[in-house]
């Protein structure tokens, strides 16, 4: 192949969305991971709490483990912004009213659920991770600071919201990777789409099932 | 029928332009949109005014120079349909009707409801093409397409190049032009030797004629009076990682 001088492909706006899509695989990795383990509060205090000694038995992959999510989500929200100025500039005088005709509801809120989720995260970190927004923080106990931190329905409620908006994220974020990526194949279409369906189905409803177990007092 | 227009008015460029109410009374429903305006257009210049300046040529929806964004809908909501296509049937007695340009920074109005579309030519220079050498034409069989290539490749050129797509998505993405374009050619033998110089050349002039990045929304696929399908832009980003990825020299 002949080398293109003129074209540096790298800072092409679909280059852009191609690594969108690849930190975005990761994240989305990453909460089915985060949501399989949670499970384990079913399973009562010992087995998660122990679960979380070993997730922090090893600084050293800890702390790598961290920094690589924190570069992911940086590098997807910094790229999307970029994205997202470049789209506005792309038409700066709308239409009188424009009829979608189209464009699903998740699609059109990326925008928006992404930032939502986003401070979800920043407040999910300072509830379940550091403990300085818990009412009643252990470094130890797990599955207490779970039980007592949702018995407030208030951030109950905002739990379930996010996975709300997550799911939408997630559900439009999993088709955009399949063709970011150039992944679609209309032979397996119908089956990729069922399956990423159904991978999203299941974290936002696992994760939903923890805030309501516990105020329904099934998780005390 | 009787009905009532609200127009986009320009007088140029550097107009800020505003919509501007016109009745339009006894109007046949067999009528195709232009025809419309054509009748709008006559009144306009018996009583001095000046009329309404539109896009249009083969007025067969073959030729993609008609195009307007009708109720809020690039071409109408009347689906596979360009807007000379587009019968007045279509439309209820005493409907108002907003009729808008084609809305994107790549695209100034000129005038009215007419835009410059030159940055889809500039897009196809940059490698919308074949380097054929010329002389006597080489026999057609001579080069064997496979059939279900030839399909993807004559659907993708289907594409007349109207910029509904641009007009409908609500990012003013050229993805679905510029995919079409690189499926048609990337699918055929023909288009193999440039084939990821084109993808790579044509998606920086796309990026430097300002149109905004797609979402993966599909507007633009609802909006295409040619059905070109979103998959070509999967396909186009397929060819663009293939063609970034792979060692130069
Ligand atoms: S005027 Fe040619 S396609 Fe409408």
């Amino acid at each position: 192949m002949s080398a293109v001088a003129t074209v540096s492909p790298l800072s092409s706006s679909v280059a852009k969305k191609v690594v969108v899509a690849l930190t975005g695989l990761v994240l989305y990795g990453f909460v089915f991971v985060h949501m399989m383990g949670n499970l384990q509060l079913y399973a009562g205090p010992e087995k998660i709490n122990a679960y979380a000694k070993l997730l922090k038995a090893n600084p050293p992959i800890l702390w790598g483990a961290r920094l690589f999510l924190l570069a992911a989500a940086s590098i997807h929200i910094i790229l999307t912004i970029q994205l997202a100025l470049k789209n506005r500039a792309a038409r700066p005088v709308g239409y009188a009213g424009q009829a979608f005709q189209a464009a699903s509801f998740a699609s059109r809120t990326m925008i928006w659920s992404g930032p939502i989720i986003g401070f979800f995260i920043l407040f999910h970190l300072l509830h379940l991770t550091v403990g300085s927004v818990h009412p009643d923080f252990s470094h130890t106990d797990v599955y207490a600071n779970v039980v007592r931190g949702f018995q407030s329905a208030p951030v109950a409620g905002f739990y379930i919201l996010a996975m709300v908006l997550l799911g939408f994220h997630l559900q439009h974020g999993a088709f955009s990777l399949l063709q970011t990526l150039g992944l679609r194949f209309p032979k397996y279409e119908k089956q990729a789409k069922l399956l990423l369906g159904a991978i999203t189905f299941v974290i936002v409803a696992m994760n939903i099932s923890f805030p309501v177990a516990v105020l329904a007092g099934i998780v005390k | 029928m009787n009905l009532t227009l609200r127009v986009w008015r320009q007088k140029n460029r550097n107009d800020a332009g505003r919509f501007v109410t016109y009745e339009a009374p006894g109007i046949s429903p067999d009528m195709s949109f232009l025809e419309m305006l054509d009748i709008v257009n006559e009144r306009l210049i018996e009583k001095g005014e000046e009329p309404i300046a539109f896009d249009h040529d083969c007025r067969e929806g073959i030729c993609g120079m008609c195009g307007l964004v009708i109720n809020g809908v690039a071409h109408g909501q009347r689906r596979a349909t360009t807007t000379c296509q587009l019968h007045m049937r279509s439309f209820s007695d005493g409907n108002t009707i907003v009729i808008e340009p084609w809305r994107a920074t790549a695209f100034p109005i000129i005038k009215d409801l007419v835009v410059d579309r030159s940055a889809f030519d500039r897009i196809v220079s940059a490698g919308g093409f074949i380097s054929a050498p010329t002389g006597s034409a080489v026999d057609g069989n001579a080069i064997l397409v496979p059939k279900d290539d030839a399909e993807m490749a004559m659907d993708a050129a289907a594409c007349i190049g109207c910029a509904a797509c641009v007009a409908a998505c609500p990012n003013a993405s050229a993805m679905l032009f510029v995919s079409a374009k690189v499926s048609h050619l990337g699918h055929l033998p023909q288009g193999q030797p440039e084939r990821y110089d084109r993808v790579q050349k044509m998606i920086a002039q796309m990026d430097a004629e300002g149109f905004g990045a797609c979402t993966n929304i599909g507007e633009c696929e609802a909006a295409c009076p040619k059905e070109i399908k979103l998959l070509n832009i999967g396909r186009m980003n397929r060819d663009f990682i293939r063609a970034s990825t792979a060692a130069k020299g």
